[in-house]
């Protein structure tokens, strides 16, 4: 069981994406879609790109600049997207979404993001661990849109 | 100057927590802490004699509009202008539009407004509208190595086609000190007009604009322990007179007719139009008053001290990587190496500290810094050095910035 994981786990886990980002690189590729996500209030500045056939998330890249946070979390979301239907992909981010608003959520979708978990104790930073994940969505309804 | 009790005077102080620790609050560059008095003002105005500006023949009526010139004369006072110079504005950006706007019908194409890399996006943006619609140029004058400004590098940069130079009188990333009335008397050799954003300085020196002899000079009231929306553009009164408003409305005119001729009033009035906000003013006049008490060598002098002490622990540490050691002002600008600034800011948080984190609204000053980010500790004289020595503690052990969030506390 995932809970079972000690803070030490968590922390190693957050910084070794911090340290080696996954799936940082940028594709000039136009079959990919690219959303572009920055804040006001941060100078995080995190850019998507997702190549989609048949309702299958065939790669998920990501490029740009961000806190430790909004790094590790945009990382691990691309390692546990990339393969996924659009339909597993968007549950995912459901379940995710609601462990950060500290909703129930299913456990079993989300392996190393669970980390996250503890993000609601800084409420300033929730938008560093979702900045990357509602890229995502904005891509997975933008394609939903096209259909 | 008796810290302790002074501390009593805030309520924020007086054990206030934040993530379960006693607050330290290290943010006063971009809002001070008000005392109870100013508190105690706005609630009397509500409670007791609630009423609009400039409209009413009765007692409560009157005596908001005494309260309200009063309170126009004790701002005059405490920079040394003429009541009549003192326009009540919402904050120092609206002052900085209000010149920006007011003063664009004189500016032509090819004229040249100066503006330096260190300044708040809200002394940059409205010049960028002038400049846009006037097709006038931009220029910045040159900062030095460290990041200040020098007349050497203004006289270098002022050129017959100046109009305008606007500048931080001091710089809410670095903290340095423009030597405002060196850079008047260069400024007035030549046609240009001198605007000065004070919104870090008025809080923290004695101001004297007749000294000074700048044109404009734009404050907010919140960073000097006044209520959030109120602020003063002083302008000399001449070219007040010569100024545009940028708003029109009630209490701002002398009469009109259907064909739309309007009649101005004579400033200050002129750019005050709508019911004022007159909580704000009524807070302000208290928050001046506390201030005087105090003494603005006085709180100068401990907010100097407060920097030099931080700068003298924060020195001790190896992981702090500070931008400003030499500026004067209460301004600590630091990183702590190799963590991103906000990531800083929620270890921070996590302590109960606050500080200000990121681009500091000054984004053209990053590619200065050639930093991503920088955090930023900003003293006001109710800070202590216990608070110091509580945040340098936390610098030190700033690389384990995830506490925020996995410490059990
Ligand atoms: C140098 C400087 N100018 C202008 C401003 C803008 O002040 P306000 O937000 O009160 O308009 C600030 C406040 O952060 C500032 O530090």
């Amino acid at each position: 069981m995932r809970f079972s994981m000690t803070n030490e786990m968590m922390r190693e886990i957050i910084m070794d994406h911090y340290g080696n980002p996954r799936n940082k690189k940028e594709t000039d590729n136009s079959e990919y879609q690219t959303i572009f996500m920055d804040s006001v209030s941060c100078i995080d500045k995190i850019y998507i790109q997702a190549l989609v056939k048949n309702d299958v998330l065939i790669d998920v890249l990501w490029h740009g600049v961000g806190c430790a946070i909004s790094t590790a979390s945009t990382s691990i979301m691309t390692e546990l997207l990339k393969g996924k239907t659009t339909k597993q992909a968007q549950y995912i981010l459901d379940q995710y979404l609601k462990m950060i608003h500290e909703e129930p959520f299913d456990e079993s979708v989300l392996d190393e993001a669970i980390v996250f978990m503890n993000t609601s104790r800084q409420p300033a930073r929730i938008k560093c661990a979702t900045i990357g994940w509602n890229g995502m969505e904005k891509i997975l309804n933008g394609n939903k849109k096209d259909r | 100057m008796d810290v302790d009790k002074i501390r009593q005077d805030f309520p924020m102080l007086r054990g206030i927590k934040m993530q379960g620790k006693p607050l330290i609050y290290f943010d006063n560059a971009a809002t001070s802490l008000k005392p109870q008095c100013v508190l105690d003002a706005i609630l009397d105005y509500y409670r007791n004699f609630n009423a609009n500006s400039h409209r009413g023949d009765y007692d409560i009526a009157h005596h908001v509009d005494v309260l309200f010139e009063e309170t126009r004369e004790k701002i005059a006072g405490f920079i040394n202008a003429n009541a009549n110079e003192i326009v009540f504005t919402a904050n120092t950006s609206m002052g900085l539009n209000m010149v920006a706007y007011g003063l664009m019908p004189k500016i032509k194409e090819g004229d040249e407004i100066l503006l330096s890399e260190a300044e708040h996006a809200s002394n940059l943006l409205p010049w960028f509208k002038v400049a846009e619609e006037k097709k006038a140029i931009i220029r910045y004058i040159p900062l030095t190595k460290e990041g200040r400004l020098t007349v050497e590098n203004l006289k270098k940069s002022l050129s017959p086609r100046t109009k305008i130079v606007s500048l931080a009188h001091v710089s809410n990333v670095l903290g340095y000190i423009l030597d405002v009335k060196s850079f008047a008397k260069e400024i007035h050799k030549t046609q240009a007009l001198f605007v000065v954003d004070g919104a870090q300085s008025v809080p923290h020196m004695k101001i004297d604009v007749q000294d000074l002899d700048c044109d404009f000079l734009c404050f907010s009231g919140h960073k000097m322990l006044a209520p959030t929306g109120i602020g003063v553009l002083y302008g000399k009164y001449d070219l007040l007179c010569d100024m545009e408003p940028l708003m029109s409305g009630g209490g701002m005119n002398t009469h009109f007719n259907m064909c739309g001729k309007v009649g101005l009033q004579n400033p200050p009035l002129r750019f005050e139009a709508g019911t004022p906000n007159i909580e704000g003013v009524v807070g302000f006049y208290a928050a001046i008053d506390y201030l005087n008490a105090i003494g603005m060598e006085n709180i100068d002098k401990r907010e100097r001290a407060l920097k030099k002490y931080a700068i003298q622990e924060l020195q001790q540490c190896e992981n702090v990587i500070l931008y400003n050691k030499e500026s004067e002002s209460g301004i600590v600008t630091f990183n702590i190496k190799g963590v991103f600034s906000q990531d800083a800011g929620s270890y921070f948080n996590s302590k109960g500290i606050c500080v200000r984190t990121g681009l500091h609204c000054a984004k053209i000053l990053t590619d200065f810094l050639k930093t991503d980010g920088t955090v930023r500790a900003s003293f006001a004289f109710y800070n202590t050095e216990a608070e110091i020595d509580t945040f340098v503690e936390a610098c030190r052990n700033g690389g384990n910035f995830l506490d925020a969030f996995f410490d059990d506390k």
